[in-house]
């Protein structure tokens, strides 16, 4: 398990079959179906090289839509918060986050969380404008991202205190 | 020539990022517009095998459920067999009626997004083919849209894209079934002229326009209605019969006249 390399493998096929198998048919208070893939990028090392890493994420978004029907939706967003992620890294953490020592250990608890919330914040309004595409329905999308965003938040913020890597 | 080079190698990342999202949105804005991509879809053989399994364990726990529903319907078949009149109307050779039935599982079922497809059990192995109707004991559930060997995909009525024709019960007026993404329990009608009398709780039924499903399949009750921007036509809000968020076994519908029919319809419109 200390291999990045099939650590993160382990991760993508496990959130891939969680999303699928569990999160798609969550449907809490009716229609409300966390996104919690999104945590891949989040867990993701930060050095690794970017090329890489922008396929990886195109690969999990396209095999989440092949399961959910929903062609390229998922890959469009999840892309895009990947090719976001070092613009809001630098918002959360400031420039240091570019120096070799940095590590999730010298960040506070809260800025974490506005990382983790602005990469699903941004993920999901892609998401749900890209799935209606239609103005007239401007109120149902809002609603949509907004609701989706806060189970999915809660969700992952869970997620990274239960399983956080040791070595962070 | 060498800055040029430069240039693109500096920013390799945001071309790579230009052209994987420029794939992503040909595959979306493609979605929007034609029918459901034909090699990524759920009825694929992996994502059907895994979907499969997945069914086999959670359905163990609605057992009991789908015993009742399947006594309730069986209660009613029998109703109508004994009060139907054998003797008169013999049929010798039952593949020779216009509809046949078949049966299948549902194995992976979405509600809540604007386009949901479901996956079912059945594939071009079993005779299931393209624009198959899919019922369930309590109504409509929607149209066979893509097939592997053992696996298939149901466009839902839950579908901004689907249209379906439906009726007023034991009227002629008919109009066409569609959804607006906001409620999975309502669907719309609309096209129904404003001359027609409605009165909310009427039942809609499938209308006899549609060469995929027969007529007088149930699909929901009149739940509200009003006149459309136009004020000649009602958009009438249906509550549906099935529930939607709760369905394993499914009928599939085949028309063995529809192949006919559509050919003589598509050379009535060259003409």
């Amino acid at each position: 398990m200390n291999n990045p390399v099939v650590l993160n493998a382990f991760r993508f096929v496990l959130l891939l079959l969680a999303q699928v198998l569990i999160f798609n048919g969550l449907n809490f208070m009716g229609t409300i179906n966390p996104i919690v893939y999104v945590i891949f990028l989040y867990w993701y090392p930060i050095k690794e090289n970017r090329a890489v890493f922008l396929l990886v994420a195109f690969f999990l978004g396209l095999l989440i839509d092949i399961f959910s029907d929903s062609l390229a939706l998922h890959t469009l967003a999840i892309l895009t918060a990947a090719f976001a992620r070092p613009f809001i890294m630098r918002f959360c953490f400031g420039v240091n986050y570019e120096f070799q020592n940095f590590t999730f250990k010298n960040t506070t608890k809260i800025q974490r969380i506005t990382y983790l919330a602005l990469l699903i914040v941004l993920h999901h309004t892609i998401f749900f404008c890209f799935e209606i595409l239609s103005f007239s329905h401007i109120l149902l999308i809002l609603k949509k991202i907004l609701f989706t965003s806060l189970l999915t938040i809660f969700l992952c913020t869970l997620f990274s205190s239960l399983f956080s890597p040791k070595s962070e | 020539m060498q800055r040029i080079i430069n240039f693109i190698l500096n920013n390799r990342n945001t071309f790579l990022y230009a052209l994987l999202s420029f794939i992503a949105l040909l595959l979306t804005v493609r979605s929007h517009s034609y029918h459901q991509s034909k090699f990524f879809n759920s009825s694929r053989w992996v994502s059907g095998k895994i979907y499969g399994t997945a069914s086999n364990i959670s359905g163990y726990f609605s057992l009991k459920e789908e015993n009742q529903k399947l006594a309730d319907e069986n209660q009613r078949l029998r109703k109508l067999l004994f009060n139907t009149q054998t003797g008169t109307q013999q049929v010798l050779d039952s593949s020779l009626l216009p509809f046949q039935v078949a049966q299948a599982k549902v194995i992976k079922n979405s509600f809540s997004a604007p386009r949901n497809y479901l996956t079912i059990d059945k594939g071009k192995n079993d005779g299931v083919s393209q624009d198959m109707g899919v019922i369930t004991s309590k109504g409509i559930l929607g149209i066979i849209e893509n097939t592997s060997g053992q696996f298939a995909t149901v466009q839902s009525i839950l579908n901004t894209k689907s249209s379906i024709n439906a009726k007023i019960k034991n009227t002629d007026y008919f109009g066409s079934l569609e959804w607006n993404a906001s409620d999975h329990t309502v669907v719309q009608l609309v096209d129904i002229p404003r001359l027609v009398p409605l009165v909310v709780g009427d039942t809609i039924v499938t209308g006899a326009m549609s060469s995929i499903f027969p007529e007088n399949i149930p699909i929901g009750t009149i739940k509200r209605y009003d006149l459309n921007a136009s004020k000649s036509y009602y958009n009438i809000d249906v509550a549906l019969f099935n529930d939607m968020a709760n369905v394993r076994w499914v009928y599939l519908v085949q028309n063995r006249n529809k192949a006919e029919i559509d050919q003589l319809e598509a050379q009535t419109e060259d003409e």
